[in-house]
Parts: structure tokens; sequence; C-alpha cells
């Protein structure tokens, strides 16, 4: 048997009109998409932004040059040199991350015993020269003064679910 | 000074000059804003911003990319056919904006009020076909020619039913002035007197030819991005590819005219006792031109066979059909006479 309702649909257009409610139905509903520089969407705490080197509250660098990062690192994105300083301390002379390399898989930050390097809520960080992504040890600091109270609030706000 | 402009040759031709800047230069710069129109309504559906940073809510966008595309450098591709390829897209723009001299506005605001003035529109959106196969032709490259090779079979299998609808138009008119078309859905009961009521179906019709013939979603096989590339405007920049881009524009704002004037009673006013006025052909068109635009952004786009069968299996014997009914309709005055409302001749 034919089904006429079928051929009725097609011939009076019915798809169409429906596709048009629902179109001009979508038209009033609110917009999906922010203005991007202006606003932005939300970020969990737990996002994996660009990574900053942390200090404790009377200026002393967190890091204790564990290595830990770099042995679980699994693009090999960082390098660290290390020698006592003059009071004795184990501190890193050199540490270098490969921005490029990053996966941004937030392993150096779980494996960090003092919470020294951490990846923070920053995603805009983009270069003009490639060279400019081959962060050594003063931009990640600076970066970690920058950003310290978001990155501790975020720490804060993660901490009950580790 | 009426003398110089009426008896003059040099006035007459500055007369008529400055008629034609007077219709162009409004219509080029509402067609910036109904290009900025197009892309909002298209991006409300699916429910994104749309252009908002240039100028207040974005109003300034497409002067802003006329401005880009100006700036630009025009690339030639190395085999192409250099005087073609530069032709065609002003052979699209010049068709496109030709066909404006026969629109009428308003009562008697039209450039040329010749009394074939419809034929004239169907010769010359016919002729804008050649922009496209020249185009496709001139860039010695694959996909524009694959493109313009779709465009020119789907324009012309989409001029027939368009020709039959405008014949049925003309039958119940008894003519092909369109101020005459206009006069004829004149009467006391505003919009019941339109030709959109007796021709509902042909409206159907036309506006979806009027979507092929135009090259736009969903018939826009000439330039699907996702099998062609651009089809015919792969090879184009700069300057010649703002051309066809505003001819195309041209002549989808032609075709709102068109449905308008035909059947939506172009300058007369929908409620009885309200005053006629251009106003009421530009609040038509403007609807009209909605109406592509949700179809734009609702639509997916037809299959190469779809579209072929729906022109020569669906469209074409059903607006011969309707030829026919409508000549019968008219000669025996059936359904009260709303067939044969002829303003010359009958």
């Amino acid at each position: 048997m034919t089904d006429y309702t079928r051929h009725a649909k097609y011939f009076l257009l019915q798809d169409f009109y429906q596709g048009m409610k629902l179109g001009i139905k979508y038209m009033f509903k609110p917009k999906a998409t922010i203005n991007y520089p202006h606003e932005k969407g939300p970020l969990s705490p737990r996002f994996r932004g660009e990574h900053a080197l942390r200090r404790y509250a009377n200026g002393e660098e967190r890091c204790i040059a564990c290595k830990l990062c770099e042995a679980v690192c699994p693009a090999q994105a960082i390098t660290i040199d290390a020698e006592p300083r003059e009071d004795g301390s184990r501190r890193t002379t050199r540490y270098d991350i490969d921005m490029t390399k990053c996966i941004y898989c937030g392993f150096c930050q779980e494996a960090c015993p003092v919470d020294a390097i951490v990846e923070g809520p920053n995603f805009e960080f983009s270069t003009e020269t490639r060279e400019e992504l081959y962060y050594d040890k003063n931009k990640l600091l600076e970066n970690g003064d920058r950003w310290e109270a978001e990155i501790a609030r975020n720490l804060e706000m993660d901490a009950p679910y580790r | 000074m009426a003398d110089f402009f009426l008896n003059t040759t040099l006035g007459m031709i500055l007369l008529i000059v400055g008629q034609i800047f007077l219709v162009v230069i409004p219509l080029l710069v509402a067609l910036a804003f109904l290009m900025y129109l197009d892309r909002k309504i298209w991006a409300s559906v699916q429910l994104r911003r749309g252009p908002n940073v240039v100028g207040v809510y974005g109003l300034l966008q497409s002067f802003a990319d006329f401005g880009k595309y100006i700036v630009k450098e025009i690339v030639v591709p190395a085999g192409a056919d250099r005087p073609v390829f530069f032709m065609a897209p002003m052979v699209t723009l010049v068709m496109a904006l030709v066909a404006w001299a026969v629109i009428p506005f308003n009562d008697g605001w039209v450039l040329s009020d010749i009394n074939v003035a419809i034929l004239f529109v169907f010769a010359v959106s016919s002729l804008e076909v050649y922009g496209v196969i020249m185009g496709g032709w001139a860039s010695n490259s694959k996909y524009p020619f694959l493109g313009s090779l779709r465009s020119a079979a789907q324009m012309i299998s989409y001029e027939v039913s368009i020709g039959l609808i405008i014949i049925g138009v003309i039958i119940s008119t008894g003519s092909m002035n369109f101020s005459g078309i206009v006069e004829a859905q004149k009467s006391d009961y505003g919009l019941l007197s339109w030709y959109w009521l007796p021709h509902f179906p042909m409206l159907i019709l036309f506006f979806i030819s009027a979507l092929a013939e135009t090259n736009r979603p969903p018939f826009d096989l000439p330039e699907a991005e996702s099998e062609l590339v651009a089809g015919y405007q792969v090879e184009y920049s700069s300057t010649p590819f703002l051309l066809f881009m505003i001819g195309e524009l041209v002549a989808v704002v032609l075709m709102c005219a068109l449905i308008s004037l035909m059947f939506f009673g172009g300058w007369l006013s929908p409620i009885p006792g309200l005053p006629d006025g251009i106003f009421w052909m530009i609040a038509k068109m403007g609807i009209v031109f909605f109406f592509f635009s949700l179809i734009k952004a609702i639509t997916p786009r037809y299959r190469y066979d779809q579209l072929m069968r729906l022109g020569w299996k669906v469209f074409l014997p059903f607006s011969l059909f309707w030829v026919v009914f409508v000549a019968f309709a008219a000669k025996f005055e059936w359904f009260w006479g709303i067939y044969a409302r002829y303003t010359v001749g009958g």
C-alpha cells in the first residue's frame, strides 16, 4: 500500500514549515556564543593552562630540584639543572619548559611534592616567535608571582577532591 | 531649467544618468546592510552572535568587508584567459543591475517604463549565467569549471519553471508591465486582492525557483564548499570576487522585488484606507529577503540529482498545468473572475 501521507507531506513542504518554525524559535533563544575577548567562559579550578613556579609567602621559591617533574614529563619538555646554593639548600640553577613540546597533561603538578610547578588558569599566552615559548626559570617565577592569587584559590577549591 | 532636461540631448542624458544613480546608489548601500542582515539572521538561527564589532551592533561590517576586498591583491591563475577572467564578474554584476531599470518602486517611479518589462527582466537575468560560465571557464582550473557547469544546468532548468509561472501572472493581468501588474492587484480588499491568493502554489514555486536561480542555499551547488571548494569563485580574489558577491546579492534582491511586485502588490497598501507608497514596497522586499535568509539557515544542501528531479519532474509539470488552469479560469471567469483582472485588453 502506498503511503499517501508521506507524499502529501512532501508536496505540502511540511518539512520546510517545521524547519522555519524551529529556525524562528531559535532566533529568539539566548545566544550560545560569547563576545570572546570581552567576555570569557567559566574555567574549572582544575584547568591546566600556562605553567608557573610558585613561591612561599616569605618569597622563598618552593622548588627543591627533586626533578620528579622532569622524570614524569611524557613529552620531555622540562629540563632542570641543580646545585647547592650559598646557604646550603638545594635549588635549581636552570628550570626550562619547552611550551611547544608540552602537552598540558598536568603530570608535573601532580608529581610535585611542594606544589611548586603548577598549571595556572591562563590560556592566552600566544607569541609571535617560537623562541618566546621556550620558558626559563625567570619567566616561570614571574608567572607564579603574577597568577599567585588565582592559582592559590584554584588549589584550595580543588583540595577536597584530591 | 525643465526645458534643458527635457528637450536637449545632453540634458536628457544627464537626467537619465542622474536617475540611474538615484536607483543604483541606494540599492548598493541597502545591499551592504542586507548582507549584514543576512549574516545576522543566519547567525541567530544558529545561536551565534554574528558580526557585532564594526560599528554599532556591527552595522558597518559590510563596508569593512568591501574595504578589505578592494585593498587585497588580485591573483590571476597562470593559465587563465585574462580578458574573460576579468569580464566574468563584471557581466554578473552588470546583468544583475540592468534588470533594475524596469522595476518600479512606486506608482511611476521607474527608470524605463517599457511594456515588456517582465520579459526584459527574465531575459537579462538569464544572461547572468554567462558571468558564472565565463568565470569558471577562464579560471583554467577544475573545480571552478565543474561549478560553472553545474550552475549553467541549474539556472537553465529553473528558468523554465520561472518562465511558466510568469506566464500565469501575465495571463491574469493581460500586461507585461510591472505597473500594470501592480494596478491589476488593486482593489478595495487590500491584501486579499493580491495575486498571492489566486496564484498561491505559484508563489511557493516561484520562491523556490528564485532560490535555485540565484544559487542560494539549499541550491548553492555551484559553490558547494564541501564538494567544489567555492565553485566558480575559487580562483577569484579581491575586487573581482567582490563584484561576484555583489552581483549575486543584487540578483537576490531583484528576486525579492519581483515576488513583491507579482504576488504581493508592490507598493499597494495591505490594509484598505492606508496610503500606498514606496515604504510598502520596501517592507515587502524586506520580508521576502528575510525568508531567503531563513531558508539559507534552516536547509541542508540538495544533492544534484534531487535538484534536477525537482526542477524537471515536479516544478515543470506543475507550473505547466497551472498555466493551462489559469488560462481557462481567466477565459471563463471562474472563481468570481479573480484570475481575470485585466488592465490591458481582455
